[in-house]
Parts: C-alpha cells; structure tokens; sequence
C-alpha cells in the first residue's frame, strides 16, 4: 500500500522511526502591535479603498441600514443569518431574502440575486481583510456567487492583522469546516497583465463598520 | 543539451513579442515584490524568511510525524486521505470515486501539482469532463498549452490570440477587450460550477495540526471549486506540510508578496473537512491526496532536501536573467525557471535533461528572492556534479576519462612532460601571436571543436622548468 511504502521511504531517508516524537516546532513570530481602534479602522479602509473596494463608517446600526438600503436600491439581495444583521434591521430591508437554511435554495439565490450581505467574524486592520468563518449564521456562497458584496461589521471585530487572528483562533479548524480571509474585490491579471475585477467573485466589495 | 531544449531556447530569444511580454510580467512582478518587502513597508521581512526556513527544514525533517497527524486531524473532521506514488494512482483514485458517486463533470482550480500528473489528461482519456476555471489556466487548458509561469500560466498570450482561441473554441463572436473576454470565460464557467459533481483543488500549505487545506487567490475559482460541488478532492505533494495554523502568520506575509506584490490574496482560504453540523452549504465529501511522486527520492539528500521547502510563489522567476530570456516553455517539464532547473532533475532524474542544471549564470539572484531561502545556485552546483558522474558512467563519459588518464599520467612523468612540451612549442605555429588552430593532422573532432571557442597563448621561448634551472 502506498501510504506505508511513502511512509517508510521518508523515516529511511530522514533516519527516524515510526512513531518517533519530535521536538517543538521553531517558534514563530507573533506580534501584536497596540494600535487605537481608530487608527485600525482608517488603515482599514485606506487599504480597502486602494483594491477599489468601498469602505463606509455608520455611527449606529440605523445609518448601517440606511446605507444598505441606498447600496441595494432596484437591486435584489440576500442576507445572511448573521444576529448583527437581523441587529440592524438589515435582514428585513425590503427586496432582501433572508434566513434561507436549506442549501439547494440558498445556492439559487446566490446564484442569480444581484447582492450578498454577510458579517464577519473579525476584520484585518493592517490588510483589509474581512475573516469569514462557516456556521448556520454565515453560509459560504453569499459572500461569492453575487457580484456585489456587502459586508456589515461591528467596529469591535477589528483586530490589528494576521498575528492577532490566529492568537485567538490557534486552530481555526476546531470551530469551522471553512474561513476564508477576504481582502478586497475578486480579481484577475492573467490576459497581458491587465486587472479585471469581477472574474469568478463579486466585483464590487463593500465594507460597512458599525459604531 | 537535448535538441529540443536547444530548439526551444532559439525560437523563444527569436520571438521579439514573446521577449516583449515576458520582460514586461516579470518587471512588473519583480517589482511589485520590491515594494511589499522593501524594509519600510515590512520592517520584518528578513526574519520572516528566516523563520520561514526553520519551519520548513523542521517539517520536512520529521515529514512522516506531520503526515500522520495530518491524516489523524482531517479524519476526526470527517474528511479522508489518501496515499497516492504517482500520477497513475492520483488518476486511478478520482476516477473510481467518480464511477461510484456518478460523477461526470469535475471542475479544477489551479495547481502545478495537478499538471506535474497530467490529470486533466487522464481524466478526459476515461470519458470524464475536467475544467481548469483559474482563468489563465482556462486559457491553456483551450490552447492545449503548459502554464508558461508558476503565477501567471497564460503570461505568453497575446489579447489577440486569446480572441482568436474564444472563438475557435467557444464559438463565441470575436471579442479582443480583456474585461469582456474575462465576462466570456466568468459566463462560462459560471455554468460548470453550478453543475460540477466534483471540484479538485491543489494546496498551498497542509496544516497537521489541524488537517487543513490552505489555498490562496485572487479570482474566487478556489473558492467555487472547493464550496459548490458535494465533492472536494485537495491533490498536494507531501511537502507542503506545515506544523500549526499560527505558522500561517509567517507564510501567508511572504507568500503574497514574494508572488504578486500583494499584502495577502484577495481570497485565503482555510479547509477542514466536509461541511459541518448545521453549516448551511460546503462539500459533503472532503478528501486530500498525499502525492509523492519522487518526492522521497530527494529526501535523503541532506544537502538538495532543501529544494523540497518551495512555497511555489515565482519569485526566482521573476529574478532570473535566463528565465526572463527564454521563458517556461523552453523548460523541459511543468516547473520551470530556477526552481524547475533544481527539482526537475531531481523529480526526473538528472538524465531527463542533463543540460537544464548548466542553464545558469549562477549570479544568485534567486537565493535572493526566495521566501525561504532554499538556495538554489548551491543546489545547482551539486546537480552539476551529478550529471558530470552520471556521465561518466556511461559511455559518452569514456573518451574524456581516457583523456584524463593520459594527461594525469603525464603529469607524473616530469622528463616525459618536459619533452611533450619543447615538442608542443616545435609544432605550435610560428610567431608570438595567439595560437588559433593547431596543425592539420590533430585539427580534427574534439581538439578543434574546443579551439573553435579558445585561443591558446604563443609557446614561451623557454619552459619555466629551464628558467628555473638557469636561475
């Protein structure tokens, strides 16, 4: 069998024997810099502005509404299970599907309405990043399937960046069968180096920061 | 030098637009790279790499612990692996996993360690429909063309002979802006995505303690590929171990910048097993193939085991003066540049192109670049001994041998070597010019073909031997 063979041929060529404990991986460096939740949302959306992504600051869940409200006028929508969304009466805005559990319907929806509105989990000051961990609350097609997106999120989600994440998450794994780190609009230079946006993903990328 | 690689270096540096293009993608690249991890933008940027090597060494040191926790945590997930030699039992497993399920359309993201195996051409051979939905790669895979570049696969073609191949092959009308073009193949795949049975993807990292998939990108393909169908096959080289998650903290900062310039992908995405619970979609079925591959054959060289620590970022691409003059196709299998003339030879044997370690000016430019310090000129340079005591055991290596011999044997005889020295200076041509040939009945084969390319100094009036005993 190959999984045996592979095995041995490893052990032999590296001198070590089945079962062997090893040392300590050498540690990595993570580092958390002490920014000011100011300072980490206006890296924020520096970076997200510079993808041609669009950023937007609601200073209460009712502007985050009005905000989505205006972003999907004439436009048809569908939300995610997301409690800060139902929070902000988002879920409920007109012309948004909402609290879809079944996946056949979810994956029909995505796949011909014309915005995803989701949460995140957390958001990456230092990159843009929104961080997107599968559970019934956010489903792994709304964020993708649509060509817009719109992601609306707490301001105390924003961590400084990659270190930060994964000190508080060691094992994504543990929690998830998916996070996914998303970091500006869906994109391609692959014909003569030119950008495109918009290949497989949305081409328009909206981060609303509630607070 | 095989014919082939000769042929195909010429027609490249013939190429004036193919030089044209790989100059500009690579400039562009090299220099996006420069920016991200200049000092100012990642203060860090030397550690990291540092760290980066320490991590993979230690891996790779202690590969089958990391192997059987892998498969320990993917199983307690609910996802399997497999074990898989070569690219017959990579083929042979899909396919029989698609027999029982009744699958028939697979839809493919991007990996180099799918083309190294030919799948798709495997797949197609057994009646199965396999897409490659990156879209560079969606180009190739029309043209039935090999990825020209790690990171940029269709970084060869042209708008125009894009448009031609849409047309040709889609039969879709003529269209040469890239944004439409781009719509064209989004339409396209759109539709394989809904009704694929089965998405395969490669990996960037395989992390054992939490036996996840990494992978990284820009377009969203991965993330179809590995989200919409019941079925998600990760095919990876036992090698893209890594220990723990946090380790990601190190390789996802190098990884898109040393690729791309950017600060991460747009899309990083981190899988562990079939959907879960009350997860409202993802596969239903999650498997990773493990493959070899020739992998354990460069194992237990403790000098060339580094080659095995690449990440597969392009950077030494980019880097290379001979790359950017003769391009991906002209390398004799699917990877190419630096890193391809390092693990080609030794994936292959050093005989599958015996002149492909020689294809460099050993300058250093991509120990330089590499993320993880894999130091490729040294890795060359023992290469290079390898085919030199490949050579001599065979045959074309016995004239050279004998010639040695004879040359040693003289050089051990001082009386017989001072002779065969005035005797050399009667017979070189008169005048204290540069000797150019030598007289016609030894200006034949070898000796010639060696002065074609030198000159050799006048003979000196006296030997040092008569000077010194002159003193």
């Amino acid at each position: 069998m190959s999984r045996d063979n592979i095995l041995h041929r490893i052990r032999t060529a590296v001198g070590r024997s089945a079962g062997q404990a090893v040392a300590d991986p050498p540690p990595v460096r993570i580092r958390i810099p002490d920014v000011a939740m100011e300072k980490r949302i206006a890296t924020m959306f520096e970076r997200i502005e510079a993808l041609s992504g669009r950023a937007h600051r609601a200073a209460t869940p009712e502007d985050a509404r009005a905000f989505v409200a205006a972003a999907i006028e004439g436009k048809s929508a569908v939300a995610s299970n997301a409690p800060f969304l139902a929070e902000c009466g988002i879920a409920t805005l007109p012309g948004v599907r909402s609290g879809i559990l079944d996946r056949e319907e979810l994956r029909g929806l995505c796949a011909t309405l014309d915005v995803g509105i989701t949460s995140a989990d957390y958001a990456l000051a230092d990159t843009g990043s929104l961080v997107m961990i599968a559970s019934p609350n956010e489903a792994r097609l709304i964020s993708l399937l649509p060509p817009s997106h719109i992601a609306v999120v707490p301001r105390d989600r924003i961590l400084t960046g990659l270190d930060e994440l994964f000190s508080i998450l060691p094992n994504p794994a543990e929690a998830t069968s998916s996070m996914v780190l998303i970091t500006g609009p869906s994109r391609t230079a692959d014909i003569e180096q030119i950008l495109v946006r918009g290949v497989h993903g949305p081409g328009q990328f909206t981060v609303v920061v509630v607070g | 030098m095989s014919v082939e690689f000769d042929r195909k270096i010429h027609n490249t540096l013939a190429d004036a637009d193919l030089q044209l293009a790989i100059y500009t993608a690579t400039a562009r690249l090299k220099d996006k790279r420069v920016e991200t991890t200049a000092p100012d933008a990642l203060p860090e940027y030397q550690e990291l790499r540092t760290q980066a090597h320490a991590v993979k060494k230690h891996t790779i040191e202690n590969l089958d612990y990391y192997l059987e926790e892998f498969e320990r945590n993917v199983e307690a997930h609910g996802g399997k692996v497999v074990y898989a030699k070569d690219g017959t039992e990579v083929s042979d497993f899909v396919l029989s996993l698609a027999k029982e399920r009744g699958a028939r359309l697979i839809v493919k993201s991007k990996s180099m360690t799918t083309e190294e195996v030919d799948l798709n051409e495997r797949l197609e051979h057994h009646g199965l429909e396999s897409v490659e939905t990156d879209l560079g790669e969606y180009i190739i895979q029309l043209a039935h063309e090999r990825p020209y570049h790690i990171v940029a696969p269709a970084l060869h073609m042209t708008r125009y002979q894009v448009a031609d191949l849409f047309t040709e092959r889609l039969k879709v009308p003529r269209e040469t802006v890239i944004e439409k073009q781009t719509a064209i193949a989004r339409k396209m795949l759109r539709q394989k995505f809904l009704a694929a049975d089965i998405g395969i993807s490669g990996a960037n990292f395989l992390v054992a303690g939490s036996g996840a998939v990494v992978l990284v990108e820009n377009e969203g393909n991965i993330r179809l590929t590995t989200s919409a169908p019941k079925i998600h096959i990760a095919i990876a080289g036992i090698e893209k171990m890594i220990p723990r998650a946090q380790d990601l903290a190190v390789f996802l900062k190098l990884l898109g910048r040393s690729g791309t310039g950017q600060l991460l992908t747009v899309y990083t995405s981190f899988l562990s097993g079939p959907r879960r619970g009350a997860e409202i979609d993802g596969p239903d079925e999650f498997y990773v193939v493990l493959l070899d591959n020739g992998r354990t054959r460069l194992l237990p060289d403790r000098g060339k085991r580094q080659s095995l620590y690449c990440i597969r970022c392009g950077a030494c691409l980019n880097a290379c003066p001979v790359y950017r003059k003769i391009g991906g196709h002209s390398f004799p299998w699917v990877y190419s540049g630096p890193i391809g003339a390092i693990i080609t030879p030794q994936f292959m044997g050093v005989s599958h192109e015996p002149a492909l370690p020689f294809a460099s000016s050993l300058c250093g430019a991509c120990a330089e670049v590499c993320p993880v310090k894999i130091d490729i000129p040294k890795v060359l340079l023992e290469l290079r001994s390898d085919v030199k005591k490949a050579e001599a055991r065979d045959q074309r290596g016995r004239l050279e041998k004998l010639a040695f011999r004879a040359f040693a044997w003289l050089m051990t005889h001082p009386r017989l070597y001072e002779m065969a020295g005035k005797l050399a200076a009667a017979v070189a041509p008169p005048g204290d010019g540069w000797i150019k040939s030598v007289p016609a009945p030894m200006n034949v084969g070898p000796l010639r073909a060696w002065l074609s390319q030198r000159d050799l100094p006048p003979a000196p009036a006296r030997s040092f031997r008569e000077m010194w005993r002159r003193r």
